[in-house]
């Protein structure tokens, strides 16, 4: 993959980082049956196992936007699949209410995502990623100049 | 007779409500000082920045400072305080968290100065004036401080000992920190001199809780007559109470108002409005995405309502900015 580091000084080389909190139940599975059928799909998301996607806390989320993340997508069992009866209905009220207010926080809804992928839906992990890293990289950098949660000293510096 | 301790009292970006909970102490101030001295706080008493400047470094024993850091005067001044004094308590949730001031960072500088000084319909400006850095008149140069566009805490400016939540601080709390610092029993640096447990713990209507509570709406506190015994989320008032540090003896709540949040965070948690926005999505019924958004109609502001004294402390600390001083022009706040 190409550098990451200087693309507001180059936009060129800018790949859309995405962070990717996928379930141990369903989304990891597919995405681990993606790979053992070789399905071939954008390499930009680092995926985080977690046991549900219930368990994404806001602050998980926050803090991936906060750290140079492009986009954030969570993956979870589809309704009334959840190995825990409910935690993706957690995930979906939690994603409602911090969709909200991340658009108001000047944060595009694209960037955010939340997805019901199955063990058996390989080929949607690729639909999915593939999907989000092409429109996050048309609406560029989520920082064009490192400023938002950068070091202290620069928000002070352009006031 | 040893030299009684120095104590400074200091405020930035903030109503004064702070101050307020000083002279809060009613006559208890008196004892406070009879054993140390108040040698700078300006609100009260007449003392310049020349008289704290005069001071030795580190004389202070030390100095309250109330207030959000967003000009460089305010910068400035923390510093100068930060050099003369052995300790700095954060005094309120403006200089602990940011503060309803740090709401500002939904906005800039610029569109600021556009609402107050030329769009606000009670302050006739047909010229136009803006403030000035420099500004010349009758051949003098005249000065204003720097307005950043991004409000602070006083942590991101200055190193901090203490912190001291709430808006304001309750006098007991005020009362308690300044004993422990003139016993020489305060805790270890950094620690925010208040319970570390939610107020629901502490909360006068506990009882009233259910053991799972699942609501299908939320509601706003005009919108409703809020029955005084029964827990107000249980009721469908969204009350910050379970992400909320406890310590303010639930003074909010037995005014029959919800909590909205002004001790802050407990020490487990890194991003207030993230976790106080988590507690309350948890609390809905709804499964399905129109349910959810008709159970949540009654929060259109989650910044506001989450983020109300926290914002610049937050992970993301602000509205995103394109460039320097330019709002992101996809959205508008709660639009």
């Amino acid at each position: 993959m190409k550098r990451l580091g200087a693309y507001w000084l180059m936009p060129e080389l800018f790949e859309p980082r995405i962070v990717a909190f996928f379930c141990n139940w369903c989304t990891y599975l597919a995405a681990d049956l993606a790979g053992t059928s070789r399905i071939k799909y954008a390499p930009n998301a680092r995926v985080i196992r977690v046991m549900c996607s219930g368990r994404v806390d806001p602050q998980f989320v926050l803090e991936a936007f906060a750290h140079g993340a492009d986009g954030v997508l969570i993956g979870g069992c589809h309704p009334g699949d959840c190995h825990y009866q409910e935690g993706n209905y957690s995930a979906l009220r939690r994603f409602q209410l911090l969709k909200h207010l991340l658009k108001d926080m000047g944060i595009e809804e694209e960037r955010f995502r939340l997805e019901w992928i199955s063990a058996s839906e390989g080929d949607k992990v690729r639909a999915v990623i593939n999907d989000m890293v092409e429109k996050v990289r048309a609406l560029g950098p989520l920082r064009k100049y490192p400023v938002v949660g950068g070091p202290l000293e620069e928000v002070a510096a352009y006031g | 007779m040893a030299e009684k301790p120095k104590l400074a009292f200091y405020w930035c970006a903030a109503c004064g409500g702070c101050d307020e909970a000083v002279l809060d102490l009613e006559e208890k101030l008196l004892d406070v000082v009879s054993s140390a001295d108040i040698v700078f706080w300006p609100v009260a008493l007449d003392f310049k920045r020349r008289d704290l400047a005069a001071m030795a470094d580190a004389s202070i024993l030390a100095a309250f400072v109330s207030g959000a850091i967003r000009t460089t005067e305010q910068q400035e001044m923390v510093r100068l305080l930060r050099s003369k004094s052995q300790l700095v308590f954060a005094f309120g949730s403006c200089s602990h968290l940011g503060g309803v001031p740090g709401l500002a960072n939904l906005w800039t500088r610029d569109t600021i100065f556009q609402t107050v000084y030329t769009e606000n319909a009670s302050t006739p400006n047909p010229d136009g004036t803006l403030p000035q850095l420099i500004t010349v008149e009758d051949g003098r140069e005249l000065t204003l401080p720097r307005f950043y566009d991004t409000v602070q805490t006083l942590d991101q400016v200055v190193d901090v000992d203490y912190y001291l939540p709430g808006c304001p601080p309750t006098p007991k709390i005020l009362l308690a920190a300044v004993n422990q610092l003139l016993s020489g029993q305060l805790p270890e640096r950094g620690a925010v001199l208040a319970p570390d447990h939610a107020l629901c713990e502490d909360c006068p209507r506990r009882d009233s809780h259910p053991d799972h509570l699942a609501l299908d709406q939320f509601k706003r506190p005009q919108d409703v007559l809020i029955d005084e015994g029964t827990c107000l989320l249980a009721q469908g008032i969204l009350c910050l109470g379970p992400a909320t540090r406890s310590g303010c003896e639930a003074q909010c709540i037995k005014g029959n108002m919800p909590c909205t949040g002004c001790f802050g965070p407990t020490s487990r948690v890194r991003d207030f409005g993230g976790k106080a926005l988590s507690a309350i999505a948890s609390v809905a019924a709804a499964k399905e995405e129109a349910a959810i958004l008709q159970a949540f109609e009654n929060v259109p502001d989650p910044i506001g309502a989450f983020y109300r004294y926290s914002l610049p402390s937050s992970l993301l600390r602000r509205r995103r900015l394109q460039e320097s001083g330019q709002l992101e022009a996809a959205h508008s706040p709660t639009g």
